[in-house]
């Protein structure tokens, strides 16, 4: 039922994100098959709503699987240093192979977001008995040492500005031919749903899951793996997108509890539905012109979670 | 405690020489020049150093560990929104609308203001969780670098170097004007500072074993919050953010300082930072002679640092 109404939501933003743009276009003009109308929809708005729609329900997924595997609400890939190390990724290799494509800088951001994961969950271990803000606190100090790092080299080369830019989640340049590497998180968001009782199960803690019989260590590489492949997807399409793994998934724990077959469908419909609202919102608020979403995103997000925390304890 | 009275006495004469050696390294003919634009540079070195070394050490004590610095609260993410707006607004205007006067008392009232508010908003809710506080400091903070690298977008590639120079602290392009009032600032705050080290040395026991032993917990740490807010804007109004500087020396001094009196830990970690700034910058400049700001590369070592203390410490 609620996934039912969710996903009616989701139709509804999706048609309008289909509809809002600097190219007045109407039904009529569907109906009418007119061709220009018709390519600028097809190259442009289609591909921009499945982009922020796949990117949206990646994001929050790889933040519910994070909070799992470090059984802490608070780890997403905003606080975890993830995103950071997926900059980090793309930067590297830009340096050293400027000419390579899309799909290797794809796979040199994916090895250092696993590399980083694999690293923070090693800490995480670590600080075990620790207050529960203290982890993402280490996790957000990590972020900034892999980000002074990048930093470094980007002031060498004079390109911090232009790294920025990349790093800024926006979905204005996305058009067809230039974003499908993020349809390889469609495997990782299947993988999850598949697992998603373990990942349940894992959430529970080491002991507890080798109890029930659970491959511990191959399931939360898989966990690795997921996040690892989504994050670096939606990276390199539309740039770093904060909070969206860390909100949602706390929303939708808040009000409908922790059993992940249940609620994942219900995390992956509200992420893609925040994501497609802030976007529209961007795309709206000083028309013709566009603010990022990275920036809408962050805002909303931030007020969120401060109510969220503030609220809860 | 004698090898720590040598190991200071060492640091001390550390720092002596280090400062004699950058003033008086291949001086030329115009020493009086030389000197005043070398000792300019000094002087800031220890004012920063002394900054940074009390608000780490206070703010380690604490939050009870080791890995955190206090700038990462949001301070310096004030900081550069400061700054991106100034320059967003009056692009290369900026240094003629703005004297650096008014930008260094302007960066400070912000950054003290925002952890006012920051300690108001968590204080008057009545949370007293002082990782709470951290949390949403670093919230706001990520929420205030959108905002920035937002506008950053949108500032003239000419401007952005404008910015780029604050994004990084330099010890090259520092006002005179600047340097007394934060010195005074300075040096007013450690006096006070100075005093209240024997809460320190109980707060490390641990939240529950201060109040046990009959210290106005809250309060204190109040007091020490409000102290740290005013180093660290200081520190970064006058220079730039050094975001790892912190977390570098105070590990480094309780390696080469085995105590936990802080009066001693605070006097010696002042020292190390002044030697390491000095050296850093004396190396940077002259003998490599690169172009690259000193805390760049400050920040890439005490990240380095950072992961290698997270790896080989047990249990954090």
């Amino acid at each position: 039922m609620r996934t039912l109404v969710l996903t009616l939501i989701l139709i509804v933003f999706s048609v309008i994100s289909l509809f809002v743009g600097v190219a007045d276009i109407t039904v009529a003009d569907i109906l009418q098959w007119d061709a220009e109308k018709m390519s600028l929809i097809t190259i442009s708005r289609i591909p921009r709503t499945v982009a922020l729609i796949l990117a949206g329900v990646g994001m929050s997924i790889s933040g519910v699987i994070m909070q799992q595997m470090t059984q802490n609400k608070f780890v997403s890939p905003t606080t975890a240093g993830t995103l950071e190390a997926a900059k980090m990724g793309l930067l590297i290799f830009l340096i050293f192979v400027p000419t390579a494509g899309s799909g290797l800088r794809m796979l040199s951001a994916f090895l250092f977001t696993f590399a980083a994961s694999l690293i923070f969950l090693g800490i995480v271990r670590k600080i075990r008995y620790r207050n529960v803000v203290f982890v993402p606190l280490v996790g957000l100090m990590f972020g900034g040492i892999i980000g002074s790092i990048s930093t470094f080299f980007a002031v060498r080369l004079n390109i911090v500005q232009d790294t920025n830019a990349w790093m800024m989640g926006d979905f204005s340049g996305i058009l067809q031919g230039r974003y499908e590497l993020i349809y390889l998180s469609l495997p990782a968001i299947a993988i999850t749903y598949l697992y998603a009782n373990k990942f349940t199960v894992i959430g529970m803690g080491e002991d507890f899951s080798r109890n029930l019989g659970l491959n511990y260590k191959a399931i939360m590489n898989v966990g690795l793996f997921c996040v690892s492949l989504t994050v670096s997807s939606v990276v390199i399409t539309a740039g770093a997108i904060p909070f969206l793994g860390l909100i949602v998934p706390n929303v939708v724990s808040l009000m409908f509890g922790d059993n992940l077959k249940k609620t994942l469908p219900l995390v992956a419909l509200s992420g893609a539905i925040f994501l497609l609202v802030c976007d529209i919102v961007g795309r709206i608020v000083i028309y013709p012109y566009e603010i990022p979403i990275g920036v809408t995103v962050s805002i909303i997000g931030a007020v969120i979670f401060l109510i969220l925390i503030l609220r809860k304890r | 405690m004698k090898g720590i009275k040598k190991n200071l006495v060492i640091a001390s004469l550390l720092v002596f020489a280090l400062a004699a050696l950058f003033l008086f390294y291949k001086m030329g003919s115009n020493w009086e020049f030389a000197l005043r634009l070398r000792g300019v540079k000094v002087a800031a070195i220890l004012v920063v150093s002394c900054c940074v070394a009390y608000s780490s050490v206070a703010f380690q004590t604490l939050t009870n560990n080791r890995i955190l610095t206090p700038s990462i609260m949001g301070f310096e993410s004030v900081y550069l929104l400061l700054q991106t707006v100034i320059v967003f607004i009056y692009g290369d205007q900026t240094f003629k609308v703005l004297n650096s006067l008014d930008n260094f008392l302007l960066s400070v009232v912000c950054m003290i203001g925002f952890a006012f508010l920051l300690y108001i908003l968590i204080y008057k809710k009545g949370k007293d969780n002082l990782y709470l506080l951290l949390l949403v400091g670093i919230i706001l903070g990520t929420l205030f670098n959108s905002l920035s690298s937002f506008m950053q977008l949108l500032i003239d590639p000419n401007d952005y170097f404008i910015v780029q120079g604050k994004m990084f602290a330099t010890f090259n392009k520092i006002n005179r004007d600047l340097l007394w009032p934060s010195a005074l600032l300075m040096a007013a705050l450690l006096v006070f500072g100075f005093r209240l080290t024997k809460y320190l040395d109980v707060l490390a026991l641990g939240r529950d074993q201060a109040i046990n032993l009959g210290v106005n917990y809250n309060r204190v740490v109040k007091i020490f919050l409000v102290i740290i807010a005013v180093l660290v804007s200081v520190s970064t109004a006058l220079v730039g953010p050094i975001t790892f500087l912190g977390l570098l020396v105070t590990n480094l001094t309780y390696e080469l300082f085995k105590t936990h009196k802080h009066k001693v830990i605070i006097a010696a970690c002042c020292l190390v930072t002044a030697i390491t700034l000095l050296s850093g910058q004396f190396v940077m400049e002259r003998v490599l002679s690169l172009s690259i700001p000193v805390s760049a590369i400050i920040n890439l070592i005490g990240g380095l640092y950072f992961m290698y203390l997270l790896l080989r410490v047990r249990k954090l």
